[in-house]
């Protein structure tokens, strides 16, 4: 059995989410292949070769895969499997984007975001927004699988020696190009990476009362977060939602603020390992699911907070 | 230029669902059903494409039980031109629907094909990847904006840290993200008026299509419950109890 495991990568730094996938490919077992799609990522194939556990470096180098094009990148990767037992991927935008294309060019149905492997053909995966667990057994000959990254501890990014070999195959479907990107620019830490997460809602108010959220963040080194509600009502950008339908988190330390605890939230942060909630609604369903819950005024309690951390 | 929409009948978004006590599944008996939100959307964006002026036809199609009749109606009421449902009482996987929608997609030959990024039961993400690559064409995933121009169309697409532009040539695939619209409601007399909209019936069979699946759910459980912890009384408790019980700051 040998595992292709789809590399996370801008074509400069290799994304911890990874480590993650790789986590998953080392529980199913067998030789661990990591490939890197990509223009110009010899330093991305060279911290792969790096990852413990992964024993080939496949690096595509092609203009055609420079911004991870699906129409380009899919072609590359179902023509690669074809000699594997498994394909994964992390389920970020990038790899939920690539990989259904990978499976329907291979004529197997795809199992998305796992969170544990069970065996080398089962593995478990949320459904109904993580209201549900389903157990899905896979008959494909090529497993095609993307990893939901919280539920894997990452393998370590050292001690690896894998060899990495250049891949000639190119292929430019010539149906889409790339226009332009705009990524949100934060001396924080990433949001799925954070050890530390504080998460602000409704309760805020306005966009501008952020600054207490930051001043706390910055003193613990965390990342900052938002609920559905505050990115909906404008108060920040959507890249900073959690939940269902923004990021899935699961930190050391999660701070909901003025959060009240919708399940579409709930389902982005609930496997958190200390989950606290600041609110001024003793009702709040935060409170149901949080370790250590303070019943306050939340411009009073986080300058506070930041003071005493 | 022809857009094609397609739908799911869904357990409504404000229903808590609940585990089968045999765990073969979660109940839905007497449960409310809806269209997928994600589905709203597509339907939205493609009547303000019509309202645009950019597309003439819009085809609405579900692939589904008999009752999902009542979510193609709906989307004729908001704006669709004519329906059509491939009947299939079976759960079928995202690859199944992709495969029916593929012969849909070449019997109706569309220029935009509009799907929801997702549907809220089984969270796939995966139906209009795997119809774009069936049918070859580009694919414009997780939509915020959607500009057709010429024989292209230009698809602002909401990925992990910001927002990515690519530019698809026609026809192409377009997954819809929560922000591209607001869907409207259905007005009282376009409700009317969409119970007289054409509404054909197919089966996989007849459009030649297998739904064999190599995925099968073993079981399905309710996740692990959290329980509730305590009320800190003040700032200064809270910082403690995270300093010295639970050791995370």
């Amino acid at each position: 059995m040998t595992i292709l495991v789809i590399a996370e990568h801008d074509n400069k730094v290799l994304a911890p989410a990874t480590l993650n996938t790789v986590a998953a490919a080392a529980k199913i077992g067998g030789d661990i292949h990591v490939l890197v799609a990509g223009q110009g990522a010899g330093a991305v194939a060279e911290a792969a070769a790096k990852i413990a556990g992964v024993s080939k470096v496949l690096n595509a180098d092609n203009a055609a895969y420079a911004h991870q094009l699906p129409e380009n990148v899919a072609p590359l990767v179902a023509e690669l499997g074809k000699g594997y037992s498994h394909i994964l991927a992390a389920a970020t935008s990038n790899g939920k984007n690539i990989l259904p294309r990978v499976a329907a060019q291979l004529d197997v149905d795809q199992i998305s975001e796992i969170i544990s492997v069970e065996s080398a053909d089962t593995f478990k995966r949320p459904i109904y927004a993580g209201n549900a667990i389903a157990t899905v057994q896979s008959s494909a000959a090529i497993k095609v699988i993307t990893v939901r990254a919280t539920g894997f501890d990452p393998v370590a990014a050292e001690g690896g020696s894998a060899a990495v070999e250049a891949v000639a195959a190119a292929h430019d479907a010539g149906t889409s190009s790339f226009v332009n990107e705009e990524l949100a620019k934060s001396d924080r830490p990433e949001l799925t990476a954070a050890k530390i997460v504080v998460s602000g809602g409704r309760g805020m108010q306005n966009g501008d009362n952020f600054k207490h959220l930051y001043a706390l963040a910055d003193k613990l080194g965390a990342a900052v977060g938002a609920s559905r509600a505050a990115v909906d009502a404008g108060f920040v950008p959507n890249d900073m939602q959690v939940g269902q339908t923004g990021k899935i988190v699961a930190p050391q330390l999660y701070i909901a603020v003025g959060i009240s605890g919708a399940i579409q939230h709930l389902a982005g942060m609930k496997d958190s390992k200390v989950i606290v909630a600041i609110n001024k609604d003793e009702e709040a369903p935060i409170f149901q699911v949080a370790d250590y819950g303070l019943v306050a005024d939340l411009f009073e309690a986080v300058p506070e907070l930041e003071k005493l951390v | 230029m022809k857009v094609l929409v397609a739908v799911k009948r869904v357990v409504d978004y404000n229903v808590k669902v609940r585990v089968k006590a045999d765990n073969s599944g979660v109940d839905l008996a007497n449960v409310k059903m809806s269209m997928n939100p994600f589905c709203e959307i597509a339907v939205e964006e493609a009547v303000r494409l019509k309202e645009k002026g950019v597309a003439t036809e819009i085809v609405v199609v579900s692939i589904g039980p008999t009752t999902a009749q009542e979510q193609l109606r709906t989307a004729l009421a908001l704006g669709a031109d004519r329906a059509i449902l491939v009947e299939s009482a079976e759960d079928l996987t995202s690859l199944a629907v992709a495969k029916l929608l593929k012969a849909v997609v070449d019997k109706e030959q569309p220029q935009l094909v509009i799907l929801g990024k997702q549907a809220i039961d089984s969270d796939n993400n995966q139906t209009g990847q795997m119809l774009a690559a069936l049918t070859g064409y580009g694919q414009g995933t997780f939509a915020s904006k959607v500009e057709v121009s010429g024989d292209s169309v230009a698809v602002t697409r909401e990925i992990d840290g910001g927002a990515q532009t690519v530019s698809l040539k026609l026809p192409a695939i377009v997954t819809t993200d929560l922000r591209l619209n607001e869907p409207r409601y259905a007005s009282l007399p376009n409700i009317m008026k969409a119970k007289k909209k054409p509404l054909e019936s197919l089966t996989p069979d007849a459009l030649g299509v297998s739904t064999a699946s190599t995925n099968k759910t073993v079981k399905v459980e309710a996740p692990a419950a959290r329980s509730a912890g305590i009320k800190v009384k003040s700032v200064a408790e809270l910082v403690e109890k995270l300093k010295n019980e639970a050791k995370v700051i």
